[in-house]
């Protein structure tokens, strides 16, 4: 009895023993292999400054022409008011075709067309504009759209103000925009930017290195000795998994002081969801590489199921409501969308348990899934 | 010079066979760009068709009643709730149960009858402020229908200004026309450039390449050798992904096929060129895959697909001078949505020569060097 149960503590022993000298050959391999360095802090610190500071969806500074077709007070005054407007580099024209013209060549996005009659017209209450947008990038032109349409609105509104005998519209819209009172696409964008690099990062980390080792043999070199797959597995995650979080820890501290993306829930649902996220990509990799066998199988994969699918089924970008149905089922599938609507919560909102319970037991469901899978694709070639 | 052709045909035929020989490699080269066409053609949409969004109306009269009923007949917005009391705005916003909650005040008929303007408010969720953006712009020009009904209802003196909009070369603003052309460049670059990067890099770790190097190849055709391939198999899936495009999304192409594959040609050329040189410069295939990622993640996100360039910082918008994507992108919109022919498309044109010319010679450079 007492035997038989220091034999099982002494398996323990040794099993925890194995698993670390794994890890600590993982590790060395880790520092002395600049890529993986790269990988896990270079790349993610490189990503979130460049794309930071790239990826914005905010408007300013679009060129308009403005085409006065009369030269009243009021026309002029309508034109100034884009002139002085932050969102429009305006540049005053009088003739249609000139601005045509410059809309072809893109070198405006829209055009203002101030019609004739236009002074009359407004103490008459019918006085017409007409907004031309250049529509290839339609997001953008609907921006600029509603940009053109506000600032009009306003300058009516200035004209009621001013005591002239000009009632707003009977039903006004007034707008709050909550969570991001100042309506910065950076806001968003940057959570989500952490999801993306979190995906390829994880997914990367792991993905050629049981693969590389197919490939090489080492191993089959390593099932003849008595380390065992769990172990072989916990060796490959840890020193990986250190890796990642030290990367991701960076990104949020650039997320928090570099943008100034308000935290407002706190950094340990934070940290405990982005870890639980860390495990799944990690698994995706593990998954992907001891499926495949073959680096270059492995690297096509890998790049096929994390990069584009997190920028464009995840909800980091686009809304994922407004997908068909199929999509949108395909979407329940990538964790990527669960941890997307866990950072914009937990950044923007608070900690708002009922959006992040949900979500965070997916994800764990998902690490539990893929890492067990992983153990199963490699256990079953071991025969 | 002939001796020199049936070479690199030869190295040509022998690197296809080794990329296509495994069903699995074909599958991974062909299979997943119409997959993802399809996928992101219907994802990558900014348009909304599904608002959900919650009422409270403290007024309860005919106005806010009819006002509400345009909302939810507008096939866009749909009503998850009626709330009574205001606490049960942020629970529906802070819970993502809707995306907005329009809030109607007492007296709203009352003011409308007497002619004074009455507010409605709009709370929005923003966390993700583009879509809410457009939500409320949505429901704005709904708002604005109402107005312009009532006006004429009950002879309220007129608008000020009646501003009318129209967009040129997308009229009902589709992000689809602007996505799916785009995907076409962006499918094939990822996918070529990894393929070429891979393929020195595969022959270097299997110790093939010094094989290859005893041969009579000289190192410009080893390249041409490599290059090659990588653009044909470039063309199919370009080709995949336009038939997608015509056939499933049907959008519309003003422009000439052939004015279209002159620049996508340009834009392989281009992108095989930076694969090699990446090629020249790595040891390992992993190397070779960190390198690609690290060119793809800048050359996606930075093209203009999903953000515009215009929106970006200065340094950064020069920085997308180099990036061969943006080209393509632009090439594909000029020729489907404008008709641009290749005069036109000459300032598109001619980066990519540069781009594919300094990165080709720089390649061979570096195989000359290595390999001397």
């Amino acid at each position: 009895m007492t035997m038989e149960h220091e034999s099982k503590a002494v398996d323990w022993r040794a099993k925890i023993r194995r698993a670390a000298s794994l890890v600590r050959k993982e590790s060395r391999q880790v520092v002395r292999d600049p890529s993986s360095i790269a990988i896990g802090i270079v790349l993610p610190v490189l990503l979130i400054l460049l794309f930071g500071y790239g990826l914005s969806l905010d408007v300013t500074h679009v060129p308009v022409a403005i085409v006065l077709e009369e030269a009243s007070p009021e026309a002029t005054e309508l034109a100034s008011s884009f002139q002085l407007s932050p969102y429009f580099d305006a540049q005053l024209l009088t003739s249609m075709r000139r601005a045509r013209d410059l809309m072809l060549a893109r070198e405006v996005d829209g055009i203002v067309r101030i019609r004739p009659d236009f002074a009359r017209n407004l103490s008459l209450g019918k006085g017409e504009v007409q907004i031309l947008v250049h529509g290839v990038d339609a997001n953008r032109a609907r921006i600029i759209q509603r940009y053109a349409e506000g600032a009009i609105g306003q300058w009516v509104a200035r004209l009621v103000a001013e005591g002239k005998d000009m009632p707003s519209g009977p039903v006004t819209v007034q707008n709050r925009l909550w969570f991001n009172e100042a309506n910065e696409s950076r806001y968003f964008l940057v959570p989500g930017l952490i999801v993306l690099i979190m995906t390829l990062i994880g997914a990367m980390l792991t993905a050629l290195v049981m693969a590389r080792e197919w490939e090489r043999g080492t191993l089959e070199a390593l099932f003849v000795t008595p380390v065992r797959t769990d172990e072989i597995l916990l060796g490959k995650t840890i020193p990986y998994f250190a890796l990642g979080m030290i990367g991701l820890g960076l990104c949020i501290l650039a997320a928090k002081f570099l943008f100034h993306v308000p935290l407002r829930g706190s950094i340990w649902v934070l940290a405990g969801v982005s870890t639980l996220y860390l495990l799944v990509a990690l698994g995706i990799g593990l998954l992907i590489s001891s499926a495949t066998k073959n680096q270059f199988v492995a690297s096509e994969i890998t790049m096929l199921v994390t990069f584009l699918p997190a920028v464009m089924l995840s909800g980091f970008l686009f809304d994922l409501r407004s997908m068909p149905v199929v999509v949108r089922l395909i979407t329940y599938v990538l964790p990527a969308r669960y941890y997307v609507a866990l950072l914009q919560t937990v950044f923007l909102a608070g900690d708002v348990w009922s959006v992040i319970m949900p979500n965070a037991a997916v994800l764990a469901a998902m690490a539990a899934v893929l890492l067990f899978l992983t153990l199963r694709t490699t256990q079953k070639k071991l025969e | 010079m002939l001796d020199a052709i049936l070479r690199i045909f030869a190295l040509t035929r022998k690197e296809l066979l080794a990329v296509l020989k495994d069903p699995r490699g074909r599958f991974a080269l062909f299979v997943p760009p119409i997959l993802q066409c399809l996928i992101f053609g219907y994802a990558a949409t900014y348009d909304l068709n599904d608002v959900p969004y919650a009422v409270l109306d403290r007024d309860r009269s005919a106005a806010s009643y009819d006002l509400l009923a345009r909302l939810d007949g507008s096939g866009v917005f749909h009503r998850v709730a009626n709330l009574n009391r205001s606490e049960d705005v942020k629970i529906y916003i802070d819970e993502r149960r809707a995306l907005l909650v329009v809030q109607i005040e007492q007296d709203f008929e009352r003011r409308l009858l007497s002619g004074l303007a009455a507010d409605v408010q709009v709370i929005a969720d923003g966390r993700n402020s583009n879509t809410a953006g457009t939500a409320m712009g949505y429901l704005g020009s709904i708002v604005e229908a109402f107005n312009a009904d009532w006006r004429a209802a009950h002879n309220w003196s007129g608008p000020a200004v009646q501003v009318s909009s129209r967009a040129w070369y997308n009229p009902n603003l589709e992000t689809r026309w602007h996505m799916v052309p785009a995907l076409v460049g962006t499918l094939t670059l990822l996918q070529t450039l990894l393929l070429t990067a891979m393929s020195v890099a595969r022959e270097r770790e299997e110790g093939t390449f010094d094989q290859l190097l005893v041969t009579p190849f000289r190192p410009v055709e080893i390249m041409a050798g490599k290059a090659l391939p990588s653009m044909l198999v470039g063309m199919v899936q370009a080709t995949n992904v336009l038939l997608v495009a015509q056939f499933w999304f049907r959008i519309p192409f003003a422009g000439s096929f052939l004015v279209l594959y002159a620049g996508l040609s340009l834009f392989l050329l281009a992108a095989v060129g930076i694969g090699l040189l990446v090629s020249s410069v790595v040891a390992t295939m992993q190397q070779a895959m960190l390198f690609s990622f690290m060119l793809m993640m800048p050359f996606v996100l930075l093209s203009g697909l999903t953000t515009p360039i215009s929106s970006m910082p200065e340094v950064l918008q020069y920085l997308t001078l180099v990036n061969p994507l943006r080209y393509a992108i632009d090439i594909a919109h000029r020729v489907y949505l404008e008709a641009a022919g290749l005069g036109l498309l000459f300032p598109e044109l001619w980066p990519l020569a540069i781009i594919a010319a300094v990165t080709l010679s720089l390649a061979s450079w570096m195989f000359r060097h290595r390999l001397a």
